[in-house]
């Protein structure tokens, strides 16, 4: 499972205020952001931030708000110039790159899905779906199709003479989202994508994203606050905390193994028997002795638990694609169940 | 040399009893200069600003004149166009341009019935002479107006320079900037009154061309960045479609002040009824003057209506579709 890197975010600093350069030295010397806001009057919005994004997958960066995910997600396309760092596409460092060349990237290799929509309101949805095409000079009768394909695509077959405001939220959002799959960019990038919705439309949402995803693989960067929707979507979670990573893995091995104790409270409220999966506290090789029955790996651990109706001395063999990889015990099941503190002992799997 | 209170005194010279506290006057030019003849008089301070712009007058004309007397011709050429032109032809005409902004046929049919009314009372030609010239005006203005307004929404800098300029053009009463423009050109000129007009009615159509673009939404501008529109589609293709409800509201703005100053620059030789207004004033004419005075109440309304009604439209297409 080595995929490529698509994009990377090396050393980045960021500092907003009158002078960043002074700033940045007093970060790199040590300053904390309180400090720094206090005694200079600047904000310091990320910190050494240092990201892998990887081809196919979807990387999930999540923080509470103002924590500086919208402004790590606009370092990718450089909507904002850091203080500091490198952003690198493909291998290239866009810092270097002119206008010209900034364009053709935000045209043709990123297209970006925001949390208040953000759709032309004068412009129909079909219009605004096509908006990338419009932009390279593409004419409408030369985009329709394309654009008609995606808006089918997302729900909304029917709706390409309306104007926005006629749709619902969820139905806006569709339109977000076919505008970015228009522009047919290998790159997405999805700020709070799904946060101003009502949760059932959000649910959907996430599926439908999770559908496209299964189908188009694309690189999606997806920012949220929300720790359920980061951990049903995400690959690769980065968790961003005052402007610094302070975790990032497979969000299974996030949710076994916290780095430290604002992860852990974070995590502390998760429903983990629906969230952990067999594939991440099985052990591998054949089962020893007696096995009650056959689970998947992508299984959660609500459903082996339902399987075992509660008993504790099951031992289930574990498949991939129906050849078995190893066996999971309802003992290691309920002690994944149980979060892990720091302080305490190490909750091997 | 004297002492303040010698000069003073000096001045007082005839008079028995001096000055006392009470009624000592302010040391002004006038009062200085009976003291000692040295010093000027406040009037040769007047004639010196006169004289001093009497000066610059003809290095000014060669280049404002030029520059200006296209307005001239416009204004010339409307005028003759619209009181040329027989009644049977501009009347559908307005009517027509009504049905094409507005796609109201009660506004279609209330042009056609005031401007009849106006006929009727024989005030046509003065009523089209004013339409004339609010035309012309209001259509520079734009002209000038809106990338004025732009250029500004997109600089600070410019923002803070024009702003105390449009200020003051706003709250100067007219009459004061009427004056330089007189002696700049002569009172016969169409382009005196077509500048003191502008002047006057530009305010509104810049700071809401400025403001309208402003106001747009910086979620939708941040998307336009995002997928790599260049500055000129995002000023024609988000900014200035977004910001066009605003920009209407200070044409229909514009329009309505043109009607203003078209009036009060009846003054310096602009036609139209503000002529039969001053007439009415001049020689106390009561009838008439109240007459021509109706008669811009009714180009006042027709003028907001119909812009009004433009405008709405503009606003529904923007968001409604
Ligand atoms: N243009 C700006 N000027 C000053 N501070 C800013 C600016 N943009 C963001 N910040 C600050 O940077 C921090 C991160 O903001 P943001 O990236 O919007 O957070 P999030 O998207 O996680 O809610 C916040 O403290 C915010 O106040
Ligand atoms: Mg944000």
């Amino acid at each position: 499972m080595t995929k490529n890197i698509k994009a990377s975010i090396r050393h980045l600093y960021k500092i907003f205020g009158a002078d960043p350069e002074a700033a940045l030295e007093r970060v790199k010397a040590g300053m904390g952001k309180p400090e720094l806001l206090e005694t200079s009057n600047h904000v310091l919005g990320l910190q050494d931030i240092n990201v892998d994004i990887r081809e196919g997958e979807i990387t999930v960066i999540m923080g509470l708000s103002g924590s500086g995910k919208s402004t790590l997600i606009r370092h990718l396309n450089r909507l904002i110039e850091p203080t500091a760092g490198e952003v690198l596409v493909n291998g290239e460092n866009i810092l270097d790159w002119k206008e010209p060349q900034l364009r053709q990237l935000r045209r043709e290799t990123m297209s970006m899905v925001f949390q208040k929509f953000a759709l032309l309101p004068h412009r129909t949805v079909l219009e605004n779906t096509g908006m990338a095409l419009a932009t390279r000079g593409i004419k409408k009768a030369d985009f329709e199709a394309e654009a008609n394909k995606w808006l089918e695509r997302v729900g909304l077959g029917g709706n390409g003479g309306q104007y926005p405001h006629q749709l619902s939220g969820g139905m806006q959002q569709r339109v977000g989202i076919a505008r970015a799959l228009t522009s047919n960019s290998e790159i997405m990038l999805m700020d709070e994508a799904f946060s101003a919705l009502d949760p059932l439309i959000r649910t959907d949402m996430q599926s439908l994203l999770l559908e496209l995803q299964d189908e188009l693989h694309k690189t999606i960067v997806f920012i949220t606050h929300d720790l359920d929707e980061a951990l049903k979507l995400a690959d690769h979670l980065v968790i961003l905390n005052d402007g610094s990573v302070i975790q990032q893995d497979e969000p299974q091995a996030i949710l076994l193994n916290p780095a430290d104790p604002y992860i852990e409270d974070f995590v502390a409220d998760i429903n983990r028997a629906r969230v952990l999966r067999v594939r991440s506290i099985m052990s591998e090789g054949a089962p020893e002795g007696e096995v009650a029955g056959e689970v998947d790996l992508n299984d959660n651990l609500e459903s082996v638990i339902a399987k075992a109706e509660g008993a504790l001395d099951r031992r289930y063999r574990v498949l991939r694609k129906g050849a078995p990889v190893g066996s999971v015990a309802m003992p290691a099941i309920m002690r994944a169940l149980v979060p892990r503190r720091s302080s305490g002992e190490t909750a091997k799997r | 040399m004297m002492s303040m209170a010698d000069l003073v005194a000096k001045a007082d010279g005839g008079s028995t009893h001096g000055p006392t506290l009470w009624n000592w006057p302010f040391p002004s030019l006038d009062v200085l200069n009976k003291a000692c003849p040295a010093i000027p008089p406040s009037r040769d301070f007047t004639h010196g600003i006169e004289s001093g712009f009497m000066a610059i007058r003809g290095g000014l004309r060669t280049v404002v004149d030029p520059l200006t007397q296209p307005l001239s011709w416009m204004l010339n050429d409307m005028l003759w166009l619209m009181t040329q032109t027989p009644w049977w032809i501009v009347i559908p005409v307005l009517m027509a341009i009504t049905w094409v902004v507005t796609r109201s046929w009660r506004l279609v049919a209330f042009v056609l019935i005031s401007i009849a009314l106006l006929a009727f009372i024989n005030h046509y030609t003065a009523a089209m002479e004013t339409l004339a010239i609010i035309f012309v005006c209001a259509f520079i203005c734009v002209l000038l107006g809106v990338p004025i307004g732009i250029a500004m929404s997109r600089s600070d800098r410019l923002q803070r320079i024009v702003i105390p300029i449009l200020d003051m053009l706003q709250t100067l009463p007219p009459f004061v900037y009427l004056i330089p423009l007189i002696f700049l050109f002569s009172v016969t000129e169409p382009k005196l009154y077509g500048i003191a007009i502008i002047l006057y009615a530009i305010v509104p159509v810049v700071r809401l061309t400025d403001l309208g673009i402003r106001l747009v939404d910086r979620d939708v501008i941040e998307a336009a960045d995002a997928f790599g529109m260049t500055k000129r589609q995002k000023l024609f293709g988000v900014q200035i479609p977004l910001a066009l409800p605003n920009i209407m509201a200070g044409v229909n703005q514009t329009i309505m002040m043109s009607l203003a100053m078209v009036v009060i620059a009846s003054l310096v030789s602009a036609p139209g009824l503000g002529v039969l207004v001053l007439r009415g004033i001049r020689s106390l004419e009561l009838g008439v003057g109240l007459v021509a005075g109706f008669g811009i109440v009714i180009l006042a309304i027709l003028l907001d209506r119909v812009t009004k009604a433009s405008l709405a439209r503009i606003d529904t297409s923007n968001s409604r579709g």
